[in-house]
């Protein structure tokens, strides 16, 4: 090994068959037509990338404030994976928000440069979490409505969104996977991980409610063939939740009667979850304006 | 042959050390220490860096922090698995970090003030990481060698992305210009210090160059460091905070300053400006994660006896 | 402190094959509870750079292997017999394809 150059190093030890880096790297958007289709209004297309956009943008930097802090090693690799995984997610749509919207801003601009009320997450991606139990409970929730989405949202009349659904189910479908996993163990596992899972599930139940409500934009989308209609979501997502409570030993959370239907997160009606998320995401930004990053 | 003998002529014929071979105690512990205090290294030196995921100013800078952050952890894992094949138990070594019984580079103490710090500790923090962990990749213990192969190949990413970070702001505001020297300033002589203290201040060296478990002395390795940066430092266009740094083309290699032993001594002695803080920080995650632990050994456990019933 | 440590996962070995047609080559360790968590923890640690196509975890103490002390009686005796490769017949260049 040649101890000049690091790089040139590193390259001495090229058995590929052990250590390759891997190959193949794409762009999920590659040769996918960018125009906004038939049918569909461009101010609706953008809300819903902003909305489909922000979910996975708030979500991922609560994943993100779990780094350095997760239950052991091997789960800070996990987390970090999915927040990873969600990031891309976003990036992808909020770009494609920005090229509908036609003004000129692009994902940074739009993560940013908004304010609260213009966010279009569902308030469940943004409230923070008490503890482990609370992170696997919500990632669950989100992750088994957001793979039934993006399942149906991959045949999308509009080819954008059907590319960045069908990437999305493959990534989702582990995140479901890993929280369904962590909920199953903590529910069966001590009495104290019980309790501490029961009580999560509890927390995160009523904000189920607005995951299933149509907004208009997403109404009209959904007549055009562009958008899902998230009432249609609830039998497989109560299914799933069913079958991970079961194996659990966990009561499936009641529909809480007290779920609020009037405007929520779709409609930019958020809580301090958002305030919070975004005061540490655009501090920087925002305070050194002009910069290149 | 006896053992010993065995062992020797493996050192000596340059041939890797397998964990079931015999081994001198003093190679097995020195391995363990070495090993444990670079797995403690990166796992601590999450935390600088990890501070800035959640700020960072664009979304791509976000997801190639995030994705660096999460490599260091995969790193001390791919550590601690080779400190285990030794007979060494992770959940032991981590307590041992916490209860201050095991030390990490000391580097990672410092603070880390504006998002400028992201990228020159990719520069040159890693940097400095590199020069010093690519003769490892030919350490004497097999298991160690190969984690630092991947270590080593994964982190080449780590420092370039930090070069271009700089690069990036360079081009950017005088504001920018002026947090990238700042930054700069604050972590040169730290870095240097990563080297460890002058050879003549290190007294297990000799051994451990004679095990082959380190092939350069931390002088050299400091040297190749200061040779390999100042050219860099030239095309990002900022100054190296040592006004001794100078070529001398007799020697081929850039004179420098002597760093503040004393102020290395005190970090690595616990007093830096944020040790308390960083052993503290990794306690907490390991305690408040412990029930989540237990709990997934007891639905093993469960799972495991009710398949053994059936 | 022993209380903690009887609650420690059990060590898993991970294997991946890089791509179709090569074999599972070992890359290292890790802990989990159980193997569906050693899968997942292996997927997240080892092929983080699109490194694999198809992962096997087994639990460390499954593993039975020859120890160095076995070297000689379990691999010298394959040292003597050359006659296994192909290199030890000597055929005449000038025939074809052998």
């Amino acid at each position: 090994m040649s101890f000049d150059d690091a790089y040139q190093a590193l390259t001495d030890h090229d058995d590929d068959a052990r250590w390759a880096y891997g190959t193949g790297f794409t762009d999920p958007l590659a040769g996918v037509p960018t125009d906004v289709p038939d049918g569909a209004d461009p101010g609706d297309l953008t809300a819903y990338c902003l909305m489909l956009g922000d979910d996975a943008l708030v979500l991922s930097h609560r994943l993100q404030q779990w780094v350095t802090r997760a239950p052991e090693l091997e789960d800070e690799l996990a987390v970090a994976n999915i927040a990873l995984d969600l990031l891309g997610q976003a990036r992808l749509l909020l770009s494609r928000a920005g090229a509908v919207e036609g003004a000129g801003r692009d994902e940074d601009a739009l993560a940013y440069h908004r304010d609260a009320g213009d966010f279009r997450n569902v308030l469940l991606a943004e409230r923070a979490d008490a503890d482990f139990a609370h992170l696997v409970a919500r990632l669950l929730v989100f992750a088994t409505w957001r793979l039934a989405l993006l399942d149906r949202l991959s045949a999308s009349g509009d080819p954008v969104l059907a590319a960045v659904a069908a990437k999305g189910v493959k990534e989702v479908t582990y995140h479901r996977e890993y929280a369904a996993g962590w909920v199953v163990r903590l529910g069966d596992g001590t009495e104290l991980s019980h309790r501490r899972m029961s009580d999560a599930m509890a927390a995160v139940a009523p904000l189920t409610g607005e995951l299933f409500r149509a907004h208009p934009v997403e109404a009209r989308l959904a007549g055009a063939g562009i958008a899902v209609d998230p009432g249609a979501l609830r039998p497989e997502f109560d299914a799933v939740l069913a079958q991970v409570c079961a194996a659990g030993t966990l009561t499936v959370p009641a529909a809480d009667p007290a779920d609020p239907a009037g405007p929520a997160g779709r409609h930019g009606v958020h809580g301090d979850g958002l305030a919070a998320v975004l005061g540490e995401l655009q501090a920087v930004a925002r305070s050194l304006p002009g910069s290149t990053w | 042959m006896t053992t010993e003998q065995v062992f020797a002529s493996t050192i000596e014929r340059d041939q890797r050390v397998e964990p079931r071979d015999w081994m001198p105690d003093g190679y097995r512990r020195t391995m363990i220490r070495q090993i444990a205090q670079h797995a403690h290294s990166e796992i601590i030196g999450m935390q600088p860096e990890g501070e800035w995921i959640t700020r960072a100013p664009s979304l791509r800078r976000k997801a190639i922090l995030l994705a660096k952050v999460q490599d260091e952890a995969g790193h001390g894992l791919y550590l601690y698995s080779a400190a285990e094949t030794l007979g060494a138990d992770r959940g032991d070594l981590t307590r041992r970090l916490i209860e201050g019984r095991q030390k990490y580079s000391s580097i990672f103490n410092y603070p880390t003030r504006t998002f400028a710090d992201v990228g020159v500790i990719g520069w040159l923090v890693d940097g400095a990481a590199i020069c010093n962990q690519v003769p490892l990749c030919r350490s004497s213990y097999g298991p160690y060698a190969r984690a630092m192969i991947r270590i080593c190949k994964e982190e080449s990413f780590h420092q370039r992305q930090g070069y271009e970070l700089l690069m990036t702001m360079m081009r950017g505001t005088p504001e920018q210009r002026a947090m990238v020297q700042d930054a700069t300033d604050r972590w040169w002589w730290p870095s240097l210090m990563m080297f460890g203290p002058p050879d003549a201040d290190s007294p297990n060296t000799a051994q451990s160059m004679a095990w082959k478990v380190k092939r350069h002395t931390n002088d050299e390795l400091r040297q190749r460091f200061v040779d390999m940066t100042v050219p860099q430092a030239e095309a990002l266009g900022v100054t190296l905070p040592d006004p001794e740094l100078a070529w001398n083309a007799e020697r081929g290699h850039y004179d420098f300053g002597t760093p503040d032993w004393a102020e290395l001594k005190r970090v690595i002695s616990g007093d830096g400006p944020l040790n308390a803080q960083r052993i503290a920080h990794r306690r907490r995650a390991d305690e408040e994660g412990a029930w989540v632990r237990e709990a997934a050994a007891a639905h093993a456990a469960k799972r495991a006896t009710g398949r053994a019933a059936t | 402190m022993t209380e903690q440590i009887r609650h420690e996962w059990p060590l898993f070995e991970v294997f991946v094959r890089a791509k179709r047609g090569l074999n599972h080559v070992h890359v290292g360790s890790l802990r989990a509870a159980d193997h569906r968590m050693a899968l997942h923890h292996a997927r997240d640690l080892y092929t983080r750079r699109n490194e694999g196509v198809s992962i096997w975890v087994v639990r460390s103490d499954d593993v039975a292997s020859s120890g160095p002390g076995d070297k000689e009686a379990f691999f010298e005796p394959s040292a003597d017999k050359a006659y296994r490769h192909p290199t030890y017949y000597a055929i005449p260049d000038s025939v074809p394809h052998i």
